[in-house]
């Protein structure tokens, strides 16, 4: 039974960012085979890719590149800065392959143990109390996003990096400028420069004045240069608050609307972990990548992708193939623990993993206790999508209790 | 069953440590420690495997 490559493989014209009912993936992403041709932001054509295990297989190969300025990006042309400097700078290991990764990876790991993590558990639970305070004094309605799901995250990694949180308008709004999907070169160039300068102040801070944060501990090391630093630094500030910023909002959101799992997490709140892991893998924030480039050909899931060729994986397809999950359409905040693509897979997984798994328990519990009326102010048509942005969530989530 | 852990591809994600925490932890680098070399086969365990991003955590029979 063989059916011509033709019909089998259409090219996907380009990445169908735009959800369906706010949060699902776009029917096409679930409809299409697990691999797929994919016309990419830069004109290329790779593959995009939307099964689980193909998924899966991709993200842990290491003949698959995650060097972007290698290759092509799904929504927006890969920056100018970033090709010509052939990457985002030293320290920025997103972006690198091993050994070079590994390397900067390995300093990193101890400051995010689970270990760690536990220890941060108080001191998270009492920054999520004290911006419940302030989204309760801004009174009826207020903007969840700026009130609760974007200082939370902000005052964590702030904390632990040591970054003024004073200081946040320097950083917040060139992150979030640098994750729009149509930003232009100057646009880029500029907020990216704006993010190197700022963080290079925090940086000769801590050479004068150490304290008792990852930057400094970075710089006691002697292990590294400021201006790999600089990059580390620079990754861990943007990937650490833009995401659970974006999984607190939209989760709420999505609670919102199905009234009976809220139910079920006030009934029970010993069942936040698992529906924090279920929210991760319902929603998939990360819209269109993770991208690779092969080093050389490879086969997966019986396609053979040329050397060069590009790879895009689409976290929210893969997280709701059947492969995964039995009946992955169905929200279920008890659903035992899934392997799940949300963090990614292979050597570059989420770093922030279990930072970010304690951020949202301890938010959507404090959330939960502190209004037991929460309720969407506005009608879901009219809370702003970001489906302009590289990470998928709300602008604003307005709610009254 | 037997639980094999190749410790050298590890990339202390920590999923282990936090699924199955009576057989896993991390040492101060964040790298696997294997707490219990002939664990009990609980649905944990195997879910802890079957998560670990690096692939490290096998089984074999006997
Ligand atoms: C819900 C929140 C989060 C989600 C959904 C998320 C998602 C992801 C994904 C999918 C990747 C892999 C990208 C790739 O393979 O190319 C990744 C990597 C990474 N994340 Fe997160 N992340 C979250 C929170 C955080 C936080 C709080 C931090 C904080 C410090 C963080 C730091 C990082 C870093 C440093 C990497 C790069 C790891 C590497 O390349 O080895 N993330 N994240
Ligand atoms: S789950 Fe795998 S990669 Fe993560 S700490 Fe355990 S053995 Fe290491």
């Amino acid at each position: 039974m063989s059916t011509p490559l033709t019909t089998v493989h259409e090219t996907v014209p380009g990445y169908p960012r735009v959800r369906d009912d706010y949060v699902d993936p776009a029917r096409v992403l679930l409809d299409l085979p697990a691999i797929s041709p994919l016309t990419f932001a830069g004109g290329s054509v790779g593959w995009l890719v939307t099964g689980f295990h193909e998924a899966r297989s991709v993200l842990y190969d290491p003949r698959f590149s995650a060097e972007r300025w290698r290759g092509d990006d799904t929504v927006r042309p890969i920056p100018r800065r970033i090709r010509e400097n052939r990457g985002l700078g030293p320290g920025s290991f997103l972006s690198m392959d091993a050994p070079e990764h590994d390397r900067y990876r390995g300093l990193l790991t101890k400051f995010f143990t689970v270990r760690r993590m536990r220890a941060l558990e108080p001191r998270i639970a009492e920054i999520v109390e004290s911006c419940l305070d302030d989204l309760e004094n801004a009174g009826r309605p207020a903007d969840l996003v700026r009130h609760f799901a974007l200082p939370v995250p902000s005052l964590v990694i702030c904390e632990m990096l040591g970054v003024p949180y004073e200081q946040r308008a320097g950083f917040q709004r060139a992150s979030a400028r640098l994750l729009r999907q149509n930003v232009t070169e100057a646009e880029f160039e500029e907020n990216f420069s704006a993010l190197i300068a700022f963080v290079d102040d925090t940086i000769r801070a801590k050479h004068a004045e150490p304290g008792d944060d990852l930057i400094s501990a970075l710089v006691a090391s002697g292990e590294l240069t400021d201006t790999e630093i600089n990059g580390i630094a620079r990754l861990l500030l943007v990937a650490g608050h833009e995401t659970t910023m974006n999984m607190l909002s939209l989760g709420t959101f999505t609670l919102l609307r199905h009234p009976d799992q809220m139910a079920r997490l006030r009934e029970d709140d010993t069942l936040v972990p698992l529906a924090v892991e279920e929210l991760l893998r319902y929603l998939s924030i990360v819209n269109a990548f993770p991208v690779r480039v092969a080093l050389e050909d490879v086969e997966v899931g019986g396609i053979l992708i040329t050397a060069g060729t590009c790879v895009a994986v689409s976290v929210p397809a893969a997280n709701r193939d059947p492969e995964l999950v039995e009946d992955p359409a169905r929200l279920d905040v008890g659903r035992s623990r899934s392997s799940h693509l949300a963090f990614g897979y292979g050597i570059h997984q989420c770093l922030g993993q279990h930072l970010a798994r304690t951020e949202l328990a301890a938010g959507y519990r404090g959330l939960l206790k502190r209004f037991p009326d929460l309720r969407l102010a506005v009608a879901p048509e009219d809370v702003p999508m970001r489906s302009d942005m590289i990470i998928y969530g709300a602008h604003e989530l307005p709610v009254t209790w | 069953m037997k639980m094999l852990v190749d410790i050298p591809k590890c990339i202390g994600s920590g999923q282990c440590a936090l699924i199955a925490p009576d057989v896993f932890d991390q040492d101060d680098n964040g790298i696997v420690v294997v707490l219990r070399e002939d664990p009990q086969d609980t649905p944990e365990l195997r879910e802890a495997a079957a998560v670990c991003p690096a692939a490290a955590i096998e089984f074999a029979a006997g």
